[in-house]
């Protein structure tokens, strides 16, 4: 299977230069390909393991208690207008 | 002998007798960190005034180096990564509030590969970070950063983090012992998330004892981590006393001794490990676990495919860099990332992102998931004939800035730690000797999950054997 690195990095929200394209490509493909080592071995009737460590349904008391500060969680945020994050227009034709 | 040189058993044991106080220590380390820190680059940021108020705060606690992606209050949390330029975290991870909770207070910022991405360090878009005992070198990474600043008396001790290797491998290269706890030991919680079912948080420091310590105060659990069981935490420190290697059964994996690309010096080391061990009276035995020489391609998928979903969060919306040249929401996302991100980080969040689209999920992320069964049925059975493993740790010494350019060539470095956190296992790299032009190797032990004490108890017991293991500092 061939990995087509500028079709993968749009679907990861990435943004390739050509130069970049060119350089990972190859690397990529060596990558996936030393991966593939994987199709040898027999996983018939093998669970997959998601976690170091098997633990099923962590549960806590199911109350309210307060949450990270709005102003703090605003702190960092490249751009807000009053309590929100500011984002460049998202629907065609509506007013930014 | 300077403050900055103490370790944590010796800076308690003389801030108890009041021979000083934490503020004298953090004085001395930022008197060090003057000195030195340009020629190591182990530090990113140092906030004095910070260090400096909390340490009048509490006289009595030791000051701990933090790996730049684990969040304290107030702090930049950059992950050595350009897209977290300017952000300050809002509040402290709880490996923090536990070392603040057990006499121990934050103090400066320690470089890393960015987003832990890496074994050298060379990956941080932040700066550059050498060897303390060959400058020349690498201090090996992810947690680069914190092993230059234990190695090179920078700091007390520090917190690292291992997602397949990031806390031995530097350790091994920078002379100092560093634990990966088993997962789930130790909680995640403002830890910036790389591979979430294998990251852990452990300490580096310059003995057993001093890395006993620390973790004891950072494990436990947490409910802000799901994946923290409520196991009670041995006292790790109390169980040290009389560790011996005497009738300790040791197994020797074949799979990682008989390696092409095992360096001579390497092996020399870790072959007289093997024979003191033998001395100190442990039982030996070649042991197999039969699917290592998979577990570099299971950790090539299941890493970069948690990555590539953690790394979603970086979006140019909430925090971190927001492009400028962004014209609609969907180019804000795609040119924020762009230009915030570095080529290793590129690279896996493009592997991950590939190994989890449609068509080749079971080919690779489902199929790598049962193969990584496969290498924990390995362990689970090796560990019902012996107490621990004694392996490398690295297959090399500490290699030269700028040696390794190929991404699969670097990260052949890994291939002695990768199957064992797959496994979810307790590691350690403990110093072990040196090359003939003295750089520091480590052995590798490994115990079984939450086998803390007992892994602790070994590696104890070898640093007794072995003795002080003294490389010059090159600057």
């Amino acid at each position: 299977m061939k990995i087509d690195v500028a079709y993968v990095s749009n679907l990861a929200r990435l943004e390739l230069t050509d130069e970049e394209k060119a350089i990972f490509q190859p690397q990529l493909e060596g990558i996936v390909k030393y991966v593939e080592k994987i199709s040898e071995v027999n996983v018939d009737g093998i669970e997959p393991m998601m976690h170091g460590r098997p633990l099923v349904n962590a549960f806590r008391e199911d109350v309210v208690r307060p949450s990270l500060d709005r102003e703090a969680a605003l702190r960092n945020a490249p751009a807000r207008v009053g309590d929100e994050f500011l984002l460049p227009k998202i629907v065609e034709g509506a007013e930014s | 002998m300077e403050l900055y040189e103490l370790g944590v058993k010796a800076a308690q044991e003389g801030l108890a007798k009041g021979d000083f106080t934490s503020t004298d220590i953090v004085r001395s380390i930022i008197d060090r960190v003057h000195s030195a820190n340009q020629a190591v680059g182990a530090y990113l940021t140092f906030d004095e005034e910070g260090a400096l108020a909390l340490a009048e705060a509490n006289p009595k606690a030791v000051p701990v180096a933090i790996k730049d992606l684990i969040n304290v209050a107030g702090q930049p949390c950059t992950c050595g990564s350009k897209i977290l330029k300017g952000y300050v975290s809002p509040y402290d991870a709880t490996v923090v509030k536990n070392l603040k909770a057990n006499g121990f207070i934050p103090a400066g910022r320690v470089n890393m590969d960015e987003f832990a991405m890496g074994s050298s360090t060379e990956n941080s878009a932040l700066g550059v970070t050498r060897n303390p005992f060959d400058l020349s070198r690498v201090p090996g990474g992810s947690s680069g950063g914190s092993a230059a600043a234990v190695g090179g008396n920078l700091c007390i001790a520090a917190l690292g983090t291992d997602t397949g290797g990031s806390i031995r491998q530097p350790a091994s290269f920078c002379n100092c012992v560093g634990i990966k706890p088993s997962y789930g030991r130790v909680s995640r919680f403002g830890v910036t998330a790389f591979a979430s079912s294998l990251d852990q948080v452990g300490p580096m420091a310059k003995s057993v004892e001093d890395a006993a310590i620390v973790l004891k105060a950072l494990a436990g659990h947490d409910e802000m981590d799901g994946t923290t069981p409520r196991d009670p935490v041995p006292d790790y420190v109390a169980m040290l006393d009389g560790a011996s290697l005497k009738g300790v059964k040791i197994g020797l994996p074949k799979e990682y001794f008989d390696v092409a690309g095992l360096d001579p010096e390497v092996k020399r080391v870790t072959d007289e490990a093997v024979k003191r061990c033998a001395a100190a009276g442990a039982e030996l035995v070649e042991v197999s676990l039969p699917h290592t020489e998979y577990a570099m391609a299971v950790y090539y998928i299941i890493a970069p495919a948690e990555a590539s979903a953690n790394l979603a969060r970086f979006d140019g919306v909430r925090y971190g860099h927001r492009s400028e040249k962004a014209s609609d929401v969907l180019s804000l996302y795609m040119k924020s990332r762009a230009e915030g991100f570095g080529a290793e980080v590129k690279r896996r969040i493009i592997m991950g992102t590939y190994v989890l689209s449609s068509g080749y999920y079971d080919a690779y992320y489902g199929r790598a998931q049962k193969v990584r069964t496969l290498i924990k049925r390995d362990f689970d059975e090796v560990f019902s004939k012996v107490d621990a493993l004694l392996t490398p740790c690295a297959p090399t010494p500490a290699f030269k800035l700028g040696e390794l350019q190929d991404p699969l060539t670097m990260y052949l470095n890994d291939l002695f730690t990768i199957p064992s956190a797959l496994a979810g296992v307790c590691a350690a790299s403990v110093p072990s000797g040196a090359t003939s032009s003295g750089l520091p190797v480590g052995v590798q032990f490994i115990c079984g999950g939450f086998e803390e004490a007992k892994l602790l108890q070994v590696c104890k017991a070898f640093e007794e054997a072995t003795g002080a293991v003294t490389c010059r500092l090159a600057f």
